[in-house]
């Protein structure tokens, strides 16, 4: 099963600068692990010691932040694409 | 009662209208709450409103003092207006990526703007407002942010009508900038309301706007929590645009782009209810008026060149 991840621009260093990605995973956390194998350092900037979602960082499968599917569980099925953004402040 | 004593009094009460041909089912229905039909056409007339008297109260603010805020433009248009009549000065921080019209009203309200680096959006704004707060201690900055009394203007007024217009609701969905709206609307929602679904519509700008040096540079508003949501949806510059002249062709609003976000938030939600056979009444919270956006040609341009045009653009 492979997903495509978009990454942003702060995290292009630990991809090469790539900015499309795919890695393979049942779960977030798993997708996180196997691109960590072949982009080292992008899993330490995403997800903390403590294994929770960097405060400053919202991902995305599809259109749903994965906080609120059961955050690094949160399952993946074929086709889903994850992308990964910084927290920045909204707009108004 | 159509009779007020003055312009600030027309704030709150915004209607709330049915959205009948967006509808996907028969007993799937979508109800928009118009905040553009507050004084200076959006929902921060009652969050202007809220912070200024709050500060007041606490002793910040004394006629001629100068007030000091980052905005995007419509806080910062709310503010203006109070601040005029009530003889405070405005000194707005808004990105340069915001649109002409909301510079214009500013101006026209007799605002001050310093202008923050495109890059970073909102987050540069706050950080050279917080710069500049420190530099001049005097200034009032409002920080609708942190500010509870943002969010108490929702759980106080916004919530309560809705529910009185509403009493059947099953969905609040709204935008996702200072979280205020969702957070006191969602509160409120969840004391009166039980199993209301409270999901939140959160723009996706293009790239320029995530431009940060590094992710310690990151915000989460003060006022954020995020057990008072149930889900939080992200939409695109070109989805949110697609709503936006969906809804003002098929049921002749004319809204801003915000509503965009939150109306194809709220069209998967009557989806996900129509597919499963349940019944949902999907409150939809209309920031404001298309006005201010007409400049960027979001109504007018070929899709692709308005989408292209928007998408460096903190455009919610």
């Amino acid at each position: 099963m492979s997903i495509e991840v978009r990454i942003p621009t702060i995290l292009r260093p630990q991809t090469k600068g790539e900015k499309l990605v795919t890695g393979e995973g049942e779960t977030i956390g798993e997708l996180f692990t196997d691109l960590d194998s072949r982009y080292t350092g992008l899993r330490a900037r995403v997800v903390t010691d403590e294994g929770a979602l960097h405060r400053f960082v919202n991902v995305y499968i599809n259109d749903e932040d994965v906080r609120f599917i059961g955050g690094l569980e949160a399952k993946l099925a074929d086709g889903d694409s994850v992308t990964i953004l910084p927290a920045v402040a909204g707009g108004m | 009662m159509a009779r007020f004593d003055d312009i600030t009094a027309t704030t709150g009460g915004t209607p709330l209208v049915g959205l009948p041909r967006l509808s996907p089912a028969p007993g799937v229905r979508l109800w928009a709450k118009l905040e553009g039909a507050n004084p200076t056409g959006s929902v921060k007339d009652r969050v202007a409103a809220k912070m200024i008297e709050a500060a007041e109260r606490d002793g910040l603010l004394h006629p001629g003092a100068t007030i000091l805020e980052p905005t995007s433009g419509n806080t910062g248009i709310a503010v203006a207006m109070i601040a005029r009549r009530k003889g405070y000065k405005l000194v707005a921080v808004m990105p340069e990526n915001t649109s002409l019209e909301r510079r214009q009203l500013l101006g026209a309200f007799g605002a001050e703007i310093v202008f923050s680096p495109a890059a970073g959006g909102s987050n540069a704004a706050v950080a050279k407002a917080r710069a500049m707060a420190a530099e001049r201690p005097d200034w009032v900055m409002l920080n609708q942010y942190a500010n509870p009394a943002n969010a108490a203007a929702h759980y106080e007024g916004t919530g309560p009508e809705l529910l009185a217009d509403l009493p059947e609701i099953t969905h609040f969905v709204a935008g996702l900038g200072t979280t205020a709206t969702l957070m006191g609307v969602g509160r409120y929602l969840r004391e009166h309301a039980p199993g209301v679904q409270i999901v939140a519509a959160e723009p996706r700008y293009g790239e320029l706007v995530y431009g940060l040096r590094n992710l310690d540079e990151g915000f989460v508003p003060e006022l954020y929590d995020e057990a008072v949501l149930d889900r939080r949806l992200s939409v695109g510059t070109e989805d949110a645009l697609r709503r936006t002249r969906e809804v003002l062709s098929e049921e002749g609003l004319f809204v801003g782009l915000s509503t965009g976000a939150v109306l194809h938030a709220g069209l998967s939600l009557a989806r996900e209810a129509a597919k499963a056979g349940r019944e949902a009444d999907i409150a939809l919270l209309v920031a404001d008026g298309g006005w201010k956006y007409l400049s960027t040609g979001a109504y007018s341009d070929v899709l692709d060149d308005a989408v292209d045009a928007l998408d460096g653009q903190v455009w919610a």
